[in-house]
């Protein structure tokens, strides 16, 4: 079954074909209606003229996550704000921020890709879509909920968190598909394993997971499998792209289709920015094909992964990509949370004025991402009373909850209790096992 | 009288509390008295000791994160409800406690009290009101 046939089996001559005329346009949109875009481009010696095959790519420059910061909020705009109807936003502060756009036609395009991936999962109008991930300015939410409205399913906009309430409506309504993220659907195993023994998730019709938004390994596969009974399905996406869908697993789960009639994509050497041959692992890059409001021209996402074609029994002709697992740069993802080290520092700074030596702790308990900042306390910070520190415990986590979105433990410490290699802290330790 | 309190950040974990006093006692410091305010990941030491900026000073090479404080030291008769009327000088006048602890001196009858006040001034003035004679040494502190 397929949501859009001659797209997800379309021969991959013909898919060249569409991608270049659609790169074309994409583009030359970028430098017309933007005016980063045509500096960047003019400051290259590159004009949209002399892109005449897909060979061309390689003397497009790259677009960053810096460039989209410096462009806080709507600088990377290509369409006027009239035309914009929805946004979402990254975590962080003003300065480390990113921000996206939709036009209508935009959002049409973000819930086709996602509805395509339902199906591609075995889903249809009959299924109850049950979206426990985030709704605001995430994409998660939005993303899994109209995709499907679209397929036609019946959609429960539950957001995240709140597990009771998430087990009581699996059984009252019959979901019989859970989107969330890996992490959290194995802590709704835990759950019902230590507090509602009485439950039995078997007996529902709950069938399969769409699972994203964080990297997961094929052991957190068979252990979700195993444990909950149901099929548990690999979906993709960056905001900066569009949102989850660019790219999602068939049920064969061996490997994510990219739905690349709308996003054009490279693996490149992260450190030469060389592109390298179809097979090899690298960062993927992205350009979008068809989006209006935010044009990602060869967007480096940062994330490592490979592309390969290959006959997939699904019929599907959409290159593969392997199952991102690593990045190239500090980035960190928690509980589906994109977090930079950089933020972090900022948040510190913001609360007291002053960087103090920090360590970030990222281990995984009950299945989810568990956070500790060990903060050294200075003489700055010190005071002779419990209420001031406690204070400034509780000041540090509300920032790290606003402004970032994660809740986070915090622990003082004592001065040089923090590792530090050649002068320099260890910023972040990951004992996370994924 | 005013006293200097030296105020040590300590984690609750066990060694540490050993390690502040063994750079004291090197350093030939004496402890007059001291308290511990604990939570359950850091405590802090509050101490009188006898030579409180040789103390900072010791402390603060060694990278131990502390800090002085002036606290009130209030001399009170070793007998049964002294306390209440020191305290029933402050309450009359609205002063907030923020923590307190005391110890006896060597000789005699009498017990000091150590205050920590936002505004020491004001609780000064306060028990002078209830008639409260403000002693300007205590021996034992110097």
């Amino acid at each position: 079954m397929y949501f859009n046939k001659e797209i997800e089996t379309m021969p991959l001559k013909k898919m060249r074909e569409l991608q270049l005329e659609r790169l074309k346009w994409s583009i030359g949109h970028a430098y017309k209606n933007n005016a980063f875009y045509k500096k960047k481009f003019d400051d290259a010696g590159f004009h949209p003229d002399q892109f005449k095959s897909l060979d061309d790519m390689k003397r497009v420059p790259f677009l960053t996550k810096q460039d989209m910061r410096n462009n806080y909020p709507f600088g990377l705009f290509a369409m006027p704000m009239d035309k914009i109807v929805r946004v979402h936003s990254s975590s962080g502060t003003t300065g480390n921020a990113t921000v996206v756009g939709l036009t209508k036609n935009d959002v049409g395009v973000f819930a086709e890709i996602v509805a395509r991936c339902l199906v591609a999962y075995g889903a249809t109008e009959k299924d109850v879509i049950q979206v426990a991930y985030g709704y605001g300015l995430f994409t998660g939410g939005l993303g899994l909920h109209y995709g499907s409205e679209l397929l036609g399913s019946l959609t429960v906009p539950i957001s995240g968190g709140n597990t009771e309430r998430q087990l009581m409506l699996i059984k009252d309504f019959g979901t019989t598909i859970l989107a969330c993220t890996p992490s959290y659907l194995l802590n709704v195993a835990d759950y019902i394993e230590k507090k509602r023994p009485d439950y039995d998730i078997r007996k529902t019709k709950l069938r399969a997971g769409v699972l994203g938004a964080e990297p997961w390994s094929e052991n957190m596969r068979k252990e979700i499998e195993s444990r909950l009974g149901i099929q548990a399905y690999d979906i993709y996406g960056l905001s900066e792209v569009m949102g989850p869908g660019v790219s999602g697993e068939c049920q064969e789960k061996s490997g994510l289709h990219v739905h690349e009639d709308h996003f054009y994509v490279e693996v490149i050497d992260p450190e030469t920015g060389d592109i390298l041959p179809e097979g090899e692992k690298g960062e993927i890059v992205y350009t979008t094909l068809t989006k209006e409001a935010f044009p990602g021209i060869r967007y480096r996402s940062r994330d490592i992964t490979r592309l390969y074609r290959e006959s997939c029994k699904c019929g599907r002709t959409l290159v593969k990509m392997e199952k991102v697992t690593g990045r190239s740069d500090d980035m960190l993802i928690i509980r589906g949370v994109n977090v930079f080290p950089s933020q972090i520092e900022n948040v510190l700074m913001e609360v007291e004025g002053t960087e103090p030596h920090y360590q970030i702790i990222l281990d995984r308990k009950a299945a989810l991402d568990d956070v500790e900042v060990m903060v050294e306390v200075n003489e700055k910070l010190f005071s002779d009373e419990v209420k001031v520190l406690d204070d400034l415990k509780k000041r540090i986590s509300d920032r790290f909850r606003s402004v970032l979105g994660i809740s986070a433990k915090i622990s003082l410490v004592e001065p040089m209790t923090i590792a530090r290699s050649e002068g320099k802290a260890v910023r972040v330790v990951d004992r996370r096992k994924i | 009288m005013n006293v200097t309190q030296l105020s040590v950040f300590m984690e609750n974990k066990p060694g540490h509390l050993q390690s502040v006093l063994k750079i004291l006692s090197d350093a030939n410091i004496n402890i007059v008295t001291l308290t511990i305010a604990e939570t359950s990941d850091f405590g802090i030491l509050r101490m009188i000791v006898n030579d409180s900026e040789k103390a900072k000073k010791v402390l603060h090479d060694a990278r131990i994160t502390c800090s002085s404080t002036e606290v009130l030291a209030v001399e009170l008769d070793d007998k049964p409800g002294s306390l209440f009327k020191a305290i029933d000088a402050f309450a009359k006048n609205k002063l907030n406690i923020e923590y307190m602890y005391a110890f006896t001196e060597k000789r005699g009858d009498r017990a000091v009290m150590i205050f920590r006040f936002d505004d020491i001034e004001a609780a000064k003035k306060a028990l002078a009101q209830e008639g409260y004679q403000i002693v300007k040494s205590i021996d034992i502190i110097g």
